[in-house]
């Protein structure tokens, strides 16, 4: 396949304009002893070969699964308007919105997007979208360390392991330094945290439901962060917000998380949406594209990128990220999927999901052998305690057509018996009774 | 256009989930609940479709129109690569499965288009591995730096700098910064490259690494190149390559056989991912056997039987990056897009690239200044230095673009070129395309001379005229209130 327009006499008459013979003169620059040592690439295919081949590899994969892993990342209904809309070409193949007079369409879609991500998270600015919720608490820690000037960070280890893992990493070769506090009981340790605090504190980064699916009000917490001088920052599952009270009510800073349940398909790990909400006071600590609301020459509304002097293409070391670009289509997605559920729709969904889990609980716990796990109120993820290792457990599930949940042995020592489990609006009263029918033959 | 919140009808529904299919339960104790509802529009599916649909239509994009944004590679996006993402077999594949036990079978489809992927991207630059999370370029190049820097602390070698050149892109010194960097910036001499004399005083076994883009922003292939990566080698530091400009070198030199230590690649670039409107990309981070050991956690094995696996035991690797394994969906696009190209069609891109950016060079050489006079590679950077004398500047020339339906080439890029004009066509653009371009380029030319205010007063034909940015800044609104 070539999607090279030029004919053999378009080449010709280009070449005599340019003055030169051939092509092969063009790259004369480049020394002959920098040719390609070798460039074994397979042959040309057809449009419909590429796709035969594709398609094979994707019946490879087992999407049949009746799927009831979430641990951050959640099986939602996409409604088939939010797929129409991305995939208008005029958004797709657009790119980040330099020139304001041809851009308005994508201006006003991300201006209409850090609106409602505001309004979920009930905080006072959001910034146009990051790569991904870990890469979002990652900025939004650096945030904390720049504003106050500190590099102590309090980290609950109820935010996903990958996550903290992440943290860890971009943070290998600078001077910040980490406490973990452990959860009991499914919930953040107010006594063990509130040790650590101290005026050498930057920030302390909570997870809302925490990775076991537990619901916390962390009011308190934020409130003793605040005497301290320090910066709270939430880490929230959006659909969530369509019921628990919100980062901006507890009074946290900063918001991050991962969008993807906001219409972003699964698709393997990426591409995801990352976003950032904060309190006007940090403002320009923000990474990212900003767009704002200003008027043209004729007193009209129009939308720009603002806030740039942050940015590095002016800043350049001294920038406040490297961040250059957004995710912007996958931001679409994430605002044409709330404006369809509207504020009801979006009680709705919160409320599905949050009574499936509850029905799942209730069906779960009358196998013999198996706990639900009960310290905490959840939303729609929980922790069961199994007879036996959860791994064993998953792997015979998947014979019988179930992704049943993620083994927290996998990222906690000593919870081997664990599963957490999660119920989304699409899991169905039925798939959720013969889910707990065949995990009773498992166990059993 | 009114906003969405603008058009709220309270009432008004867009979907629904139906009736909940199990029992109402007992509600969350109210310390836990939302106390004031979320503001959002509540429409009809049709209003939203139309809101953004007729938003969409407010936009410039590669299917539309000639989009010659210099350094963003806005090739054509083939349509038969967005089909293949939405495949219901890798879009709705959840990223935890192959952790399951035993659930590295459930993704085998997956798990071989990240190996083969890595495998071409590999044979594409000369470089022996490539880790596929980078979710963006700059994503990349801040992986690629504290891989630089994992492979100096593994020699218990301290190191402080990292070199760029003044021409770079702004990500290069902002993402050495991130990773812990102080930045030595070395200036481009007249001959538009970089000046060796005061890049050898700058080098020393401080230096950790030198971070290049090839051809460089300008355009240009710098022939001493190789001189620049033995100097740098011959101290200990390494080589960095920003893949931004690879478009012009598919086939024609790769990275690794000049001697780059470590790459990254623009997906969305060279690979004709759609941008987006900023995004997703992909940033994938190629590097040579010296780094191979600190790549990031997990990589694709090909096991004995011929089945893939995850490796997630490296103790030397600097972690996780990214929560998974890179933006899959973007990166299944670029699998497709070099099987269909395959290799001489992969060539063959370099090649008319290059043509292309030659032809409007050379076409509009008399009319604007050309500030390195020097035969161009995929994109050529101009100077309205000319046109500025009587008022009309680069900014001016892009909104008469605009009018006349035309993205703006990149302006004010790179740095180190006043009024710059940077043009970069793509191969997949027609000579007609360019030819009618080249008109408009001559005309505003042209205009700047007899009637400089027909340009300065542009664009006139778009839904708004040019917006206060001054203002933007100032008196702050960035989102809805009610």
């Amino acid at each position: 396949m070539s999607y090279i327009p030029h004919t053999l006499e378009d080449i010709k008459q280009m070449l005599s304009a340019i003055g030169v013979k051939s092509i092969a003169e063009l790259f004369k620059d480049i020394p002959a002893e920098l040719a390609p040592k070798s460039f074994n690439i397979p042959e040309s295919k057809s449009e419909f070969e590429v796709t035969q081949i594709l398609r094979k590899l994707a019946a490879k994969n087992a999407t049949g699964l009746v799927n009831f892993v979430g641990a951050g990342f959640y099986d939602h209904f996409i409604p088939a308007s939010v797929d129409a809309i991305v995939n208008r070409s005029e958004f797709y193949t657009a790119y980040t919105p330099y020139q304001p007079e041809c851009s308005q369409g994508w201006l006003q879609a991300i201006y209409e997007y850090q609106s409602i991500i505001c309004q979920l998270t009930g905080l006072d600015v959001s910034n146009a979208s990051l790569y991904d919720g870990g890469t979002a608490l990652f900025e939004a820690m650096m945030m904390a360390v720049r504003a106050t000037g500190r590099n102590k960070i309090i980290l609950d280890s109820g935010v996903n392991l990958i996550y903290r893992t992440m943290l860890y990493t971009y943070t290998s070769n600078l001077s910040v330094e980490f406490v973990e506090i452990p959860v009991v009981h499914g919930q953040s340790s107010r006594e063990e945290l509130f040790k650590h605090l101290d005026d050498k504190c930057a920030a302390v980064i909570l997870q809302n439901p925490n990775f076991f699916g537990a619901i916390d009000d962390h009011s308190d917490i934020v409130e003793k962060v605040h005497k301290f001088g320090a910066l709270a920052i939430a880490s929230v599952y959006p659909v969530s917000l369509g019921m628990l009270k919100t980062p901006g009510e507890m009074g946290f800073d900063i918001a991050t998380g991962e969008g993807q349940s906001l219409g972003i398909p699964l698709s393997f790990g990426g591409p995801y949406l990352g976003f950032m909400a904060v309190k006007n006071e940090l403002v320009r600590q923000m990474p990212g594209r900003i767009v704002g609301a200003t008027v043209d020459s004729d007193g009209k509304r129009g939308f720009v990128l603002t806030l740039q002097t942050r940015e590095q293409h002016i800043r350049r070391q001294k920038a406040t990220s490297n961040i250059c670009s957004n995710e912007a289509l996958c931001a679409l997605r994430a605002a044409v999927f709330v404006s369809l559920l509207g504020r009801d729709g979006l009680k709705e969904l919160a409320q599905h999901n949050y009574q499936k889990a509850e029905f799942a609980k209730e069906e779960l716990s009358r196998i013999n052998g198996v706990t639900v796990k009960r310290s905490s109120p959840t939303f729609n993820e929980f922790t069961v305690l199994l007879p036996r290792q959860a791994d064993e457990v998953v792997l015979k599930m998947i014979e019988k057509g179930f992704a049943c949940g993620f083994p927290l042995g996998r990222f906690y020592k000593g919870m081997d018996n664990y599963l957490l489990i999660a119920v989304t609006e699409k899991r169905t009263k039925e798939e959720i009774c013969r889910l707990a029918h065949s995990l009773e033959a498992v166990c059993s | 256009m009114q906003l969405i919140f603008e058009k709220h009808q309270a009432g008004r529904r867009g979907f629904s989930y139906g009736e909940c299919d199990v029992d109402q339960v007992k509600p969350l104790a109210e310390k836990y609940l939302r106390q004031a509802p979320a503001h959002l529009a509540s429409l009809s599916e049709l209003d939203v479709v139309r809101h953004y649909t007729n938003l969409s239509r407010l936009n410039y994009s590669v299917d539309t129109n000639f989009y010659p944004l210099g350094s963003c590679t806005m090739k054509y996006n083939p349509k038969f690569c967005e089909q293949i993402a939405a495949l219901e077999g890798f879009s709705q594949l959840h990223p935890l499965l192959p952790q399951l036990s035993g659930g590295g079978m459930l993704a085998q489809g997956s798990l071989e288009v990240l190996y083969e992927s890595e495998k071409l991207l590999c044979e594409i630059t000369g470089m022996t591995a490539f880790t596929l999370q980078p979710l963006a370029g700059a994503h990349g190049e801040l992986t690629g730096v504290m891989l630089i820097a994992a492979y100096h602390k593994n020699k218990g070698d301290r190191r402080k700098y990292i070199i760029v050149p003044d021409s770079s892109h702004g990500t290069n010194p902002s993402s050495a910064a991130i990773a812990g960097y102080e930045v030595i910036v070395i200036p481009t001499g007249t001959d538009g490259y970089m000046d060796l004399i005061e890049y050898k005083k700058h080098l020393n076994n401080e230096v950790a690494a030198v971070m290049l883009t090839c051809p460089d922003t300008l355009g240009i292939f710098n022939p001493q190149i190789k001189e620049i990566a033995d100097l740098a080698h011959k101290c200990g530091a390494l080589m960095y390559y920003d893949g931004a400009n690879l478009n012009a070198m598919l086939g024609k030199c790769r990275p690794g056989d000049i001697g780059f230590d470590v790459v990254h690649l623009n997906l969305h670039k060279t690979f004709a991912t759609p941008h987006g409107g900023g995004g997703p990309g992909a940033g994938p981070v190629g590097v040579n056997e010296k780094l191979v050991e600190f790549l990031p956690i997990s990589r694709v094995v090909r096991r004995s039987d011929g089945t893939f696996a995850l490796d997630y035991q490296k103790h030397k690797s600097i972690g996780y990056i990214a929560p998974f394994y890179g933006n899959f969906g973007v990166i299944l696009k670029t699998y497709a897009y070099i099987l269909a190209l395959g290799r001489d069609g992969l060539i063959r891109a370099a090649e008319i690239a290059v043509l292309n950016a030659n032809y409007c060079q050379v076409k509009l050489k008399k009319y604007y200044d050309l500030p390195f006079d020097k035969r161009c590679m995929h994109e050529c950077v101009f100077s309205a230095t000319r046109q500025a004398k009587n008022g009309v500047h680069a900014i001016d020339i892009a909104k008469y673009l605009i009018d006349q339906g035309y993205h703006p080439p990149t302006i004010y890029f790179p740095l180190i070129v006043k009024e710059a004009l940077m043009i970069e066509p793509t191969e997949t653009e027609s000579k007609e395309t360019l030819d009618a371009f080249i008109e408009v380029m001559i005309q505003i030319a042209r205009l700047a001379q007899e009637n400089p205010s027909a340009v300065t007063g542009a664009p006139l034909k778009m839904p708004i005229k040019r917006l206060d940015e001054v203002r933007a800044a100032r008196e702050l609104n960035l989102s809805w209130k009610p």
